[in-house]
């Protein structure tokens, strides 16, 4: 019982304190390609900081959703947090959901910022909320059939169980249908957690933006939150993409050692992802809006093709 | 993308160390913030920048700030693009009369606590446009201003060296 | 827990009388309309609380038999019983009529003087008891008899607004279509009566064996599209985005909600009961005719900026997640999969039940605005959220659950109908396996969809700024309509954080139409599909979600965050006015979805400038069309519209006018009828 609140209590610290550290990595990778000095690694915790210090300043126009959206976004990555496969297969609350549930609990989050994005009145608003969800809807089959390919390798939905399956499987990096799943599912998560080339976060310009246009009116509390809930957010897909595709290292027991030796491969894979992402975010340039439909159904077919082979090589 | 590559792989960190500019002409004119924002903001700050109406002179300079060489985002400044975001505000040109207005909105909609930073002599005093038909005043004249900048254009050094003059602790 | 079944019949004879006498009491109270409103929709409500409590009787197991062979002299006359499938489409329908007819004794207000009250209530009661007596119908006449009779009584409900041209040709269409689905189900049910010699529904079961492939697949095809027409499956469904719209909003809940459920109704019983088990092509028709209908529903519900006409898109997109779960429990049972097409059915059901309750409360709530701003056009909305703001916190719980998200009960059963599609892997052909991925693709790009129509549909209509004078004049809405929407919207929560109760008693329901339990376990806190293949808390995810919602606020008090608020204006890049004109539209919102998808919609855009007639430097007016066509319409249905039109021009050659001709027409009938009877 003990060892199992410890547990939980270790995930979400994990992510919780381990998201800005992320993004900050992921900014220091990319201004060292650039040639400049580059922010530094615990920026993100000093931006958070000082945000709460100010107030926040709330348009006339909008209602309780704006104020509210904030706290459900983080209250919907912390639950993440509880139940994805941090650690170990035998994540103590990891019944309460299976991928789907994550799936949707992030589906919540977009949909309450998509609406504050609206509750505005303001044109940018607007616009990051109708670019959102649509690729937000357009983003949701490829992720289902990539369950449902990997679901069928393992015979569970369950990510803990999938992971133990997975586990026992040491040529499962060689399987054409599990690559041809992960890529799909990487695709996924950088249109879900706004990365190049789908949204560049970095951008000051209202029509290139996606995510940041549904928050510029926020300031303050408020805006420290949705940083911390996209940071969040950012370090789940990758921890799911880690785990359920690279399952080495995932404890299957709550021993002490094992949740250590855990606890580094995370890490180290984390980190191999993010700089992953730093260099793709430096070769690619951003799609055109109307092009990202392109690259998310190139990811679907990717997608479908893990499905068929799962098939033939049952 | 090899090109790229090779061109990414072969060149160093370019960033030069911070030193002070020896020409910066800066005034400290207000504090508006208290120590524990200060602090906070030493950290961190974000800028929001505003053209009233310049010559772009000044911008060029401050465009400068984002380059490799200076790396303005190693100290944890960064633009940003609404004020809703900013901690900072970075004014330039003699305030036009069109811009008067949306300048002390811009102002208000931006989140206490906040500086103000004015650059260049139109920010200061409408520099050569001052007595114009279209020049509605300076830029204290229309937001209070923390430190002002002066120079046609300052460098980007000054222009540094300002902004980290406004987050200074209390002078003994 | 067994009812007495001389209290069921009871209670099934207080129901009967409550609509009986709504029904008279409404028509005698003509001449005094508040009283004719009152009656008329009060013992609707009493009647329909009398049928949620036969509804739960059955469901526990009791048994009702009502044989009237006098009331109707061929067929085996008036047959009506109750078993737990008949019991479970009741309590569907006592979910929708209970609230709907709570709300309507407020909304109903609103026609004193511009239309009949009494006709209203005489017409309901008519509607609900057929919708009821339907489900207990036993015998292929007395189904459809009802089923006529609720036909009839919705079309009148449907234009009651009659004065509005759109209103009347929907109501048009609607019996056009209504009528070519009964025609179906006429031809379908005498046809398989004929097969198997009996016109009661108990004994096709027994005798179904006997037919041979071809009769059976004629019926279920027939069958099918009579019943898929009700239920306003794609490319049946044109008369559902006219008619719903058109009808008083308490009517369109009531269809949306409850009538086009009896069309699933109809399917589940031919495909798992009177033709006994099915083959494995029929369950992929209806599941490849579902995927299609969610996709090209929710698209259709994307573009459109008339808020009633995007709910009845969305019910078209929503009875196609239910035939998705009809359509894999067909197919699993075909390959003999019991307790995968029993889990199947129950996601399916769990769907009705949920479909009833969020769309009701969706179309109650559009009902709401309509009366308060006089428009549907969501583009003349906004800022309702401010003048309204219990009907807009209950119309948020009608959309987030609609939108599959949790912890409402939309969620659960999307993620059973997910979990029954996940399963398909144990189907041994490849075919199926195939087409089971594509349903899952279209599922989860449904689910996407619905929740931008969604965000869509509530963002402009409530937030933002008052795009005309009408929403700035807004104001809340009486008693008895918050009163109905706040019973569906506890429903959804409570459905969505305990679904185990329902499941329960789906779980005997689906037993008894499969045959084997579904492989479902499930307390107050869990449920496990298939021995964990997956697991769900609904109750913890809730608890969850709310106690971190808690511990927020706390913690940033902790963290001392600055807790000031300052009001100002929204940004605008300094620019001194601030308008609903520089809001996003609705339209403006589906562009991106316009742009993906323009193969389906084929928009056609016209730019229309005229110039000052001096210089081309001045603009006087500027039109521009965006119009989405309907490809089934242009495809479909304007092929067999010209067909038939040139069909009944060549037939004309018959009235020739000449009466001798006439006289061997009628001539050349008898010899032929004297030949056929010999």
């Amino acid at each position: 019982m003990v060892t199992n609140i410890l547990l939980e209590l270790a995930q979400i610290l994990t992510i919780a304190l381990g998201a800005p550290l992320l993004v900050g990595v992921i900014r220091k990778v990319k201004a060292r390609l650039q040639g400049r000095r580059g922010v530094p690694l615990f920026q993100p915790y000093h931006d958070l900081r000082k945000l709460l210090v100010k107030e926040a300043v709330i348009s006339e126009n909008t209602s309780w959703i704006f104020r509210f959206t904030p706290y459900l976004l983080a209250a919907t990555m912390l639950l993440s947090a509880l139940i994805v496969p941090l650690l170990t297969t035998l994540t103590p609350l990891g019944w309460m959901g299976n991928i789907i549930v994550l799936m949707y609990l992030f589906l919540l989050g977009t949909f309450f910022l998509a609406l504050a994005g609206l509750d505005a009145g303001s044109a940018f608003g607007g616009m990051g909320a109708s670019r959102e969800m649509a690729v937000a809807a357009l983003a949701e089959p490829t992720v289902m059939i990539a369950i449902f390919a990997i679901a069928l390798r393992a015979g569970t939905t369950s990510l803990d169980g999938i992971i133990a399956r997975s586990a026992a499987d040491p040529l499962l990096i060689l399987n054409a249908g599990h690559l041809l799943a992960f890529a799909a599912f990487f695709v996924v998560a950088l249109a879900e957690t706004g990365r190049l080339p789908v949204d560049n976060p970095a951008t000051h310009l209202e029509l290139t933006m996606i995510h940041e246009a549904m928050i510029l009116e926020y300031s303050g509390r408020h805006l420290a939150l949705i940083e911390w809930a996209a940071g969040m957010k950012l370090f789940l897909f990758l921890t799911l993409l880690a785990n359920l595709f690279v399952p080495w290292g995932v404890a299957t027991s709550t021993s002490p050692d094992a949740l250590g030796a855990a606890f580094v491969a995370l890490v180290v894979k984390v980190l191999l992802l993010g700089i992953g992402i730093a260099l793709l975010e430096t070769a690619v340039a951003k799609l055109r809006l109307f092009r990202v439909p392109e690259l998310l159904t190139g990811s679907f077919t990717l997608a479908l093709l893990a499905v068929i082979t799962f098939f033939f090589v049952r | 993308m090899t090109t790229l590559w090779q061109k990414i792989l072969k060149t160093p960190v370019v960033t030069e160390p911070r030193a002070v500019s020896p020409d910066a002409d800066i005034e400290v004119l207000l504090k508006q913030i208290d120590a524990r924002a200060r602090q906070r903001f030493g950290r961190s700050l974000h800028i929001r920048q505003v053209d009233a109406g310049s010559c772009n002179g000044c911008e060029l300079e401050i465009g400068a700030l984002n380059s490799p060489y200076y790396d303005l985002e190693q100290f944890g400044l960064h633009f940003v693009a609404s004020p809703r975001h900013a901690d900072c505000l970075l004014v330039t040109g003699p305030v036009t009369r069109n811009m008067a207005d949306p300048l002390k909105r811009t102002y208000d909609a931006t989140p206490d606590p906040k500086i103000v930073v004015a650059v260049g002599d139109c920010a200061h005093d409408c520099g050569i446009f001052k007595g114009a038909y279209g020049v509605a005043g300076a830029v204290s004249e229309i937001v209070p201003v923390d430190v002002v900048v002066r120079g046609c254009p300052p460098t980007p050094r000054a222009i540094l060296e300002g902004i980290f003059r406004a987050l200074e602790q209390e002078k003994k | 827990m067994m009812m007495d079944d001389a209290l069921m019949q009871s209670i099934f004879i207080w129901m009967c009388a409550c609509f009986g006498v709504g029904a008279i009491g409404a028509l005698v109270t003509s001449r005094a309309p508040n009283l004719a409103r009152v009656v008329g929709h009060g013992l609707a409500l009493l009647g329909a609380l009398s049928a949620l409590a036969l509804a739960i009787a059955g469901l526990a197991g009791g048994q009702v038999q009502v044989v009237l062979p006098e009331l109707l002299p061929l067929g085996g006359g008036v047959v009506l019983g109750m078993d737990r499938p008949s019991a479970f489409f009741v309590l569907v329908i006592a979910v929708g009529a209970i609230p709907a007819t709570l709300y309507a004794i407020g909304y109903t207000r609103a026609y004193q003087g511009k239309h009949s009250l009494a006709a209203l209530g005489v017409t309901l009661n008519v509607f609900l008891a057929a919708m009821v007596l339907v489900t207990m119908a036993r015998n292929v006449l007395t189904f459809l008899f009802l089923w006529e009779a609720m036909s009839l009584a919705s079309y009148f409900l449907v234009i009651t607004e009659s004065q509005d041209p759109e209103t009347e040709r929907a109501g048009l269409i609607y019996l056009i279509m209504t009528h070519a689905g009964f025609a179906m189900l006429l031809v379908g049910f005498l046809l398989l009566a004929n097969a198997t010699g009996t016109m009661n529904f108990a004994e096709w079961n027994a005798r179904s064996g006997a037919l041979d492939a071809l009769t059976r697949s004629g019926v279920l095809i027939l069958l099918a599209l009579g019943f898929g027409s009700k239920a306003g499956i794609i490319p049946l469904h044109i008369w559902l985005p006219r008619a719903h719209p058109a009808a008083p909003s308490h009517v369109s809940a009531l269809m949306s909600g409850v009538m086009i459920k009896l069309g699933v109704y109809g399917l589940v019983r031919v495909g798992f009961e009177w033709l006994g088990i099915g083959e494995a092509w029929w369950g992929g028709a209806v599941l490849m005719f579902a995927a299609l209908s969610a996709v090209v529903g929710v698209l259709y519900a994307m573009v459109d900026a008339d808020l009633k006409r995007l709910l009845a898109y969305s019910s078209v997109e929503n009875m196609g997640i239910i035939l998705l779960g009809v359509g894999a429990a067909m197919v699993f049972q075909s390959f003999g999969l019991s307790a995968l097409a029993s889990l199947a059915l129950i996601a399916a059901l769990f769907h009705t039940l949920n479909h009833a309750a969020f769309k009701s409360l969706l179309f109650m709530g559009a009902g709401a605005i309509l009366h308060a701003v006089h428009t549907r056009n969501m583009e003349a909305m906004g800022r309702l959220i401010k003048k309204m703001p219990q009907t807009a916190a209950l119309f948020l719980v009608g959309a987030v659950a609609i939108a599959a998200l949790p912890p409402f009960n939309g969620f659960i059963s999307e993620w059973l109908t997910f979990q029954a599609l996940l399963s398909s892997f144990q189907i041994p052909a490849l075919v199926y396996n195939f087409m089971f991925a594509l349903a899952i693709a279209a599922l989860a790009l449904t689910g996407g969809l619905a929740a931008a129509a969604f965000v869509k549909a509530f963002g402009i209509t409530f937030l933002a700024l008052p795009r005309s004078a009408q929403a700035e004049q807004a104001h809340e809405v009486d008693g008895w309509m918050r009163a109905g929407m706040a019973i569906l919207a506890v429903l959804c929560f409570g459905l969505g954080v305990a679904p185990f109760v329902a499941i329960e008693a789906l779980q005997n329901v689906t037993t008894e139409l499969v045959g084997a339990p579904a492989a479902v376990t499930f307390d107050w806190k869990e449920l496990a599909v298939n021995n964990a293949f997956a697991t769900v808390s609904p109750f913890w995810i809730a608890a969850g979600l709310g106690i971190f919602l808690l511990a927020l606020p706390l913690g940033l008090r902790v963290l001392r965050a600055n807790t000031r608020r300052r009001y100002y204006e929204t940004w605008g890049c300094g620019r001194a006015v601030q308008t609903s004109r520089f809001e996003y539209t609705a339209t403006a919102f589906a562009n991106p979805f316009k742009r993906v998808f323009k193969a389906l919609y084929r928009p056609v855009k016209q730019l229309d400038i005229e110039f000052h007639p001096e210089s081309r430097f001045f603009v006087r007016t500027i039109t521009y069309r965006n119009e989405t066509r309907s490809v089934v319409e242009d495809a479909f249905y304007a092929p067999i519209y010209r067909a038939l039109r040139w069909l009944a021009r060549e037939a004309r050659v018959i009235q020739s006018g000449n009466v001798h001709m006439y006289l061997l027409y009628i001539f050349i009938a008898l010899i032929v009828l004297l030949l056929m009877t010999r």
